[in-house]
């Protein structure tokens, strides 16, 4: 199928799709490491939700956008060709900045999937449609920790004040439009990031103030992953991710 | 003997979810279309539980295995989301054979799930209400984990999904 807003669909699937494999990636590192059994499981399963809205998202870039199989885009792209934000790079760290990027990149999913239920691009709405529901059991999971998590102890909502800091001018590279953004929402594929930022930024702000954290109120986006450039952490990250599959691409698993 | 999509549907019910044993993918309600092309070529659609879900790969090879049991010698089973699943598809006698496997059928929802419905989940082995929430994230993407307060077992409810 080609269409004139072909550009601007590839460009949106891709960094969707890049975004969920690596943060996928990145939740899976809490596996048997977790700061308790249950964090441990949640941010496991929440990986897996991850890697298959991924797979599910290069699935219709090969079913519609002549790209090559999902194994393929995943496992055998440059860093330059990935589009996804700087903010699902960064290496996990310490628990408190894993729960802050969960809570601020899985309200931002959830929302934009919801966005995308009426998408006039029919595969990703049904997508949208089946995995919002996914999505909003890592909301809700984000959501009360974040909560207890900051209401704990003094040092305890010290450390997830810092690293709210850390992640928030990170969380806003989320939005970095696209250079078709226009052709997106002219076409009624997607309604666009500004729009998505709003909604997001009205969906934490009672969670936050709730959790007794401020929003930092000078934070300049980081930006730039969109457009193919990348924080140092990628190509180390995507080599470990590939080691396997690059050893033998033909192999039947 | 001409091959009829009834006669397929028929087939399905023996085909199984590879978690649950008992559970077939009908009562399951993965299976949203079968379509005839010829005596020996039929094409199954099935929608995953959750997208991420790694059965379904088995689940594939187990339709075809099916399919060709009764003659379909070239059998297709297609992966769509046209239709998505929700925890509202699972039938009647599905529900049944989840309590009997020792799971919590998910509770009937209207579109949406609060955090409320998963906190009185009715435990499966002894009746009671009196539960309690431990993770909504359990052993596989499907099931969340429980705890009684009656009878004193940990138990795990098959997730409510809108």
């Amino acid at each position: 199928m080609k269409t004139p807003h072909q550009l601007a669909l590839k460009d949106l699937l891709f960094k969707m799709a890049d975004d969920c494999l690596i943060l996928g990636h990145r939740n899976s590192e809490w596996v048997g490491i977790g700061p308790m059994l249950e964090e441990d499981i949640a941010f496991a399963s929440i990986a897996q939700d991850k890697l298959g809205h991924a797979l599910a998202l290069y699935t219709i870039l090969h079913d519609h956008c002549e790209e090559p199989d999902a194994d393929t885009l995943a496992f055998m792209r440059g860093e330059g060709s990935f589009r996804c934000c700087h903010f699902v790079e960064i290496p996990t760290q310490e628990y408190d900045f894993a729960l802050v990027r969960h809570f601020l990149f899985d309200t931002a999913d959830h929302l934009r999937f919801e966005m995308l239920t009426t998408s006039a691009f029919e595969p990703l709405a049904q997508l949208a449609r089946k995995v919002k529901g996914e999505i909003a059991y890592h909301t809700m999971h984000a959501n009360i920790f974040i909560r207890t998590v900051s209401n704990g102890s003094e040092e305890a909502k010290f450390r997830m004040q810092s690293a709210f800091n850390e992640a928030y001018p990170l969380a806003l590279g989320i939005f970095e439009e696209s250079p078709n953004e226009q052709e997106l929402m002219e076409n009624g594929i997607f309604g666009g990031e500004r729009h998505l930022f709003e909604l997001w930024l009205k969906t934490i702000q009672p969670i936050v103030h709730q959790a007794g954290l401020k929003i930092p109120s000078d934070a300049m986006p980081v930006f730039g992953g969109r457009k193919g450039y990348h924080t140092e952490h990628l190509t180390p990250l995507l080599e470990e991710m590939s080691e396997v599959f690059a050893q033998d691409p033909s192999a039947e698993w | 003997m001409n091959m009829s999509e009834e006669k397929i549907w028929k087939a399905l019910e023996n085909v199984y979810d590879p978690e649950i044993p008992k559970l077939s993918l009908i009562d399951l309600g993965v299976v949203t279309d079968v379509i005839v092309e010829s005596n020996d070529t039929a094409t199954v659609t099935i929608t995953p539980t959750f997208a991420g879900c790694p059965a379904i790969h088995y689940m594939q090879d187990a339709i075809k295995d099916s399919l060709r049991e009764i003659g379909i010698s070239k059998p297709e089973v297609r992966v769509s989301f046209e239709k998505p699943w929700n925890s509202n598809k699972i039938s009647e006698k599905g529900r049944a054979i989840l309590k009997e496997s020792g799971f919590a059928p998910p509770p009937k929802h209207e579109g949406y799930i609060e955090l409320s419905v998963l906190e009185t989940v009715t435990c499966p082995f002894c009746g009671s209400t009196q539960t309690t929430l431990q993770t909504p994230f359990g052993p596989t993407l499907c099931r969340s984990i429980h705890y009684c307060n009656s009878c004193l077992q940990a138990f795990e409810q098959f997730k409510p999904l809108a």
